[in-house]
């Protein structure tokens, strides 16, 4: 198999000793099927111990090792050497707060994940000896906004998130979407509040880079445009003659 | 260990020069300047329509009927249709999805629709105005 030289441009920041971050450059030598995780596993396991970052699966699944490459978010294990220049840079994904070197703080997403209230609510009690039944066509309403890996990809792509953080971004709002499309569900006013709130979904301006780069096709933009058309169905609902208060 | 996380600072006015995609979008989001222009214009054209005489009604429709704005309306035209239309009818999908059964209408369709109905409702307008 054959190696080839790559650069890797890692942002490093020490807290404890840094101002502001910086690049520190390491020559990999990657193989032809490497994924640039397994070049920052090398130089953490051959060339500086010191480098802090996040990974676990290697298989997209646990989403911990998004980062900016090349300026773009995306999952390390998903990008691999082969489709890149010999010269990459690595940066902690954008928008977040930087911890240490590549790794970031997303308390800030976690606590919004919270207020999405992300769970089946019922306000009946749920049927006697008998699980929720739900239809294929039912799950197919929502199964593509089910497959987000939590990367956060879609809140580094997203210029709202970094001009406002405020914002509760792409990808809570794609999962309280997606539990309001599903059957067993009774929990949509509940969640109200916050989508339709100025920090909701309206704040979305549709530049539509969350669902460009996310790993998982889950299409956060189509989701949250979904719910502005949910919106205003229910505004106008409310406000025709007879219509609920 | 003490935590002291580095937030990287943003260019409140920049920002979108920082890729294409972002570029476009606010290639997008500048059609905003000529729906002002636009709505401006409407308010001349009724102002003209409501002095009751055909000369400030005539004045405001040679003053649109110059090389000038005919090459303006040109332009904001072309520039609607690349920025506005095209775009918009291409993500339209997304808002509006369609499913029947456990398969979704294919996005092709949807955004065919709209060009169909775009094209119905020109030619409605053309007969309004006496065009066709």
């Amino acid at each position: 198999m054959s190696i080839r030289q790559l650069e890797l441009e890692v942002m490093r920041y020490d807290p404890e000793q840094d101002q502001e971050p910086h690049f520190q450059s390491y020559t990999v030598p990657c193989e032809e099927d490497w994924a640039i995780l397994d070049a920052i596993n090398y130089v953490k396991e051959n060339l500086d111990t010191t480098l802090a970052y996040r990974w676990s699966c290697h298989m997209m699944v646990c989403g911990s090792c998004g980062m900016m490459i090349n300026g773009e978010p995306s999952l390390t294990c998903k990008t691999f050497v082969r489709d890149l220049p010999d010269k990459v840079r690595v940066e902690p994904l954008a928008n977040f707060p930087i911890e240490r070197d590549l790794v970031v703080v997303l308390d800030d997403v976690m606590e919004k994940l919270e207020r999405a209230k992300p769970y089946i609510i019922r306000k009946e009690p749920p049927p006697e000896d008998q699980e929720y039944t739900q239809s294929r066509s039912a799950l197919h309403k929502f199964k593509q906004y089910t497959m987000c890996v939590n990367c956060m990809c879609c809140y580094s792509a997203c210029p709202q998130y970094a001009l406002d953080s405020s914002f509760i971004g792409p990808a809570v709002l794609t999962l309280a979407h997606r539990y309001n499309l599903d059957s067993r569900d009774q929990g949509k006013s509940d969640r109200l509040d916050i989508l339709a709130d100025h920090d909701g979904v309206w704040e979305c301006s549709f530049v539509g880079a969350c669902s460009e780069v996310c790993p998982k096709s889950v299409d956060p933009a189509a989701a949250i445009q979904q719910m502005k058309v949910d919106g205003a169905i229910e505004w106008w609902k409310q406000k025709l003659p007879g219509g609920k208060s | 260990m003490s935590r002291q996380p580095y937030v990287r600072p943003i260019s409140k006015t920049t920002w979108y020069m920082r890729n294409g995609r972002y570029k476009r979008y606010m290639l997008r989001e500048v059609t905003c300047l000529l729906v002002g222009f636009y709505s401006l214009l409407a308010i001349f054209g009724l102002a003209a329509l409501a002095a009751g005489t055909p000369e400030r009604w005539d004045a405001f429709l040679a003053s649109q009927q110059n090389g000038l704005m005919v090459a303006v309306h040109a332009i904001a035209l072309v520039y609607f249709l690349v920025y506005m239309t095209f775009d918009w009818f291409k993500l339209a999908p997304k808002a509006m999805p369609v499913q029947l059964g456990e398969k979704k209408l294919p996005a092709q369709v949807i955004v065919i629709g709209h060009y169909l109905a775009w094209v119905v409702v020109s030619l409605v307008i053309f007969w309004l105005a006496g065009v066709i």
